[in-house]
């Protein structure tokens, strides 16, 4: 049970004053990220890393990791209370939340959201906790090929779930891969791809992609809705907590199925939205009031929340043991950890333990802290919707150019910020992912450098990959999701033959 | 194109669509002909710098092909935007642009005071005590955390110079 000892010794760590009072500063901002539209969990912890630079690493890492959590909450106060998805993965919660507020059930919409957001964060962490360690200790073993079949598996996962079109994923991803190998060759030292320009050397900062695409890309986007926007109020006081908390066992069932395809669609790199999707769509059929489902059903609110959550959460466990993130936002702490001099994966479970069960025991922390915030601050979070966005837009965009600037202290990287909004945008409206381009270009060398050693040492033979049980059963897994909608397509098939016949 | 339309009008989803994946295969062109000058055969130390980007970019020039395939064989007549959606786009690209053009000479500060006081007296129409609260509050809100508190160097101009700062 050395695990148990070093959560502890974990706890110690996020329990230090200074430490607490990070992960309410970051529980807050998050909250406020989630709740602003144009500013999502990955853009606001990228823009606000550059204030971590001159903190301790762990405290670093447990402020912007409560950033998360916080924005993961706060996307439920908008869907529910407006109608406005504050974040992608919150859509799935607008379907009943909103009825539940248009009802005069707000309150216990909310109640219910946060809830099950904080069961399925918990189910999640307490996951991290038993399976991150064994996982990392098992990466320890991993060659080159075996490195490659992991980032394989990652991006097969994202052509083979994602609901966009499989080519537009494949041609996103490339574009990260593209964009990662701009600049100095890591292996021979070569320049490549910068044709001349002296910007280029140094290639394309994923930090800056992802302000410009996510930040930029969706403030162009809510243009387009014009500046109409309008909060409202909300309150909830402790007796409808606690009704509501009554009559939340009995959904038990859809809490335990929504944890486990959050965790599983957040462990391979699917990430909340699916997550949320699925979830509902599967408690839609499932539950005996499926026919009220859409019409204001607690547990349409419960589903989408848990299962997004947990994935959100999930995501740092491959992010912690492989160094592969399941989410642009852990990709974006990822990004921290490089910066504050750390190399995530398997080595950080040896070399970095106080730092790694900081992070663990500030989850637990974390997420509760985050649910008592978010349950007693709510009126004043509804309220920041009444600020109009012709205010917050440009304050937005200013936060988003400070945090392009900051990331190396050059302006270049301001113009490039704007470029991938643009870009963001473009891509946005014509369907193509912007998830799997932003990890393409974080592990883009990575995969390379991986791809090519393994190349190295079978003197170019692509059989390497499959030369032992370990690393072909990995690429076989990967096949099987880049292959998986059409799997699913051919069983689908057979079985309405064989129901017909 | 007749501006007379009642309904909508604006450009097609489809010619934006295939315009956008034609340049994404054209990305992929450069990223396939920039690799070739990297050399993307086996040297003494094994595959050339030029290697796997070569094979990046051939990806997305596949996937790109068949993306326009696909994008030009179905039609359903829906629009990209509306030119008044896009308009109001463009109100905020174009002096986005402006601002991230000028800010390394006149500093992040000032350029930001000017670019927030125009966006909330021309967009949003805002009376001037309002928009000067908050143009001056955000610069100097910004300058306390990060230069102050947090100690983040931010781009300045000959104001700061001027102000000592």
């Amino acid at each position: 049970m050395e695990e148990i000892a070093n959560l502890f010794q974990g706890f110690a760590v996020a329990l230090q004053p200074f430490n607490i009072a990070v992960m309410v500063l970051g529980i807050v901002l998050g909250v406020i990220i989630g709740v602003l539209p144009g500013l999502g969990g990955a853009n606001g912890v990228a823009i606000l890393l550059p204030l971590t630079f001159s903190m301790p690493p762990t405290s670093a890492i447990i402020m912007l990791s409560c950033i998360y959590w916080g924005a993961l909450f706060g996307g439920a106060i908008t869907s529910i209370l407006f109608n406005i998805p504050g974040e992608p993965w919150s859509v799935a919660t607008t379907f009943d939340g909103y009825p539940m507020a248009q009802q005069g059930k707000a309150a216990e919409a909310l109640t219910a959201a946060f809830t099950s957001s904080f069961v399925g964060a918990l189910f999640a962490v307490v996951m991290i906790t038993l399976v991150a360690p064994l996982v990392a200790g098992f990466a320890l073993r991993f060659g080159p090929a075996e490195k490659f079949a992991v980032y394989f598996l990652a991006f097969c996962s994202f052509v083979g779930l994602s609901k966009e079109p499989p080519f537009k994923t494949i041609a996103a991803m490339m574009i990260g891969f593209a964009l990662a190998a701009v600049g100095l060759d890591s292996i021979t030292g070569q320049l490549r791809l910068t044709f001349g320009s002296t910007e280029l050397l140094n290639g394309f900062d994923f930090l800056i992609a992802v302000i410009g695409l996510f930040g930029l890309g969706e403030i162009f986007l809510t243009m387009e809705e014009g500046l109409r926007f309008q909060g409202g109020k909300a309150k909830i006081d402790l007796r409808v907590v606690l009704r509501t908390w009554m009559s939340l066992p009995q959904y038990w069932m859809t809490s335990l199925r929504s944890c486990v395809i959050g965790c599983w669609m957040g462990v391979t790199p699917a990430g909340a939205t699916p997550a949320s999707f699925m979830s509902y769509g599967i408690a839609k059929r499932v539950s005996k009031n499926g026919n009220n489902f859409g019409k204001g059903e607690i547990e349409g609110v419960i589903a989408p929340e848990t299962a997004a959550h947990a994935a959100g959460t999930a995501a740092l466990l491959p992010m912690l043991s492989l160094g592969v993130p399941g989410s642009p936002t852990a990709a974006v702490l990822l990004g921290g950890l490089l910066i504050w001099g750390l190399q995530p994966g398997p080595m950080l479970f040896v070399e970095q333990k106080e730092f790694v069960w900081g992070l663990i025991a500030s989850m637990y922390l974390g997420n509760l802290v985050g649910l008592i915030i978010v349950l007693t601050c709510v009126p004043v979070f509804a309220a920041i919707l009444r600020v109009p966005f012709s205010i917050i837009a440009p304050l937005i965009l200013v936060l988003c150019a400070i945090g392009a600037y900051s990331v190396h202290n050059s302006t270049f990287d301001v113009v490039m910020m704007l470029v991938f909004g643009i870009i963001g945008y473009a891509l946005k409206k014509c369907n193509y992912p912007l998830a799997p381009l932003v990890l393409a270009i974080v592990l883009g060398d990575k995969a390379e450098e991986a791809f090519r050693q393994s190349l190295l040492g079978s003197q170019g033979s692509l059989g390497i990959f499959f030369s032992n049980t370990l690393v072909s059963s990995i690429m076989i897994l990967g096949l099987i999701a880049l292959f998986w909608s059409v799997i699913q397509n051919g069983f689908t098939r057979l079985r309405t033959r064989t129901a017909a016949a | 194109m007749t501006t007379q339309h009642t309904r909508a009008a604006g450009p097609s989803h489809k010619s934006v669509e295939a315009g956008v994946t034609t340049v994404i295969g054209l990305f992929g062109a450069i990223v396939v002909y920039g690799s070739i000058k990297a050399g993307i055969n086996w040297g003494a130390e094994g595959p050339k710098a030029g290697f796997f980007p070569f094979y990046i970019g051939l990806f997305i020039i596949i996937s790109s092909l068949i993306n326009l395939w696909n994008t030009l064989r179905e039609d359903n007549g829906s629009l990209f935007a509306e030119w008044g959606q896009l308009r109001q786009v463009f109100s905020v690209v174009i002096p986005t642009g402006i601002y991230v053009g000028v800010l390394p000479f006149i500093g992040l500060y000032v350029s930001s005071l000017i670019f927030i006081a125009w966006f909330m007296r021309w967009l949003g129409k805002y009376n001037w005590p309002i928009v000067a609260a908050i143009s001056l509050g955000m610069p100097v809100v910004t300058y306390l955390i990060f230069e102050r508190w947090f100690l983040v160097p931010l781009p300045k101009g000959p104001l700061e110079d001027l102000l000592g700062l």
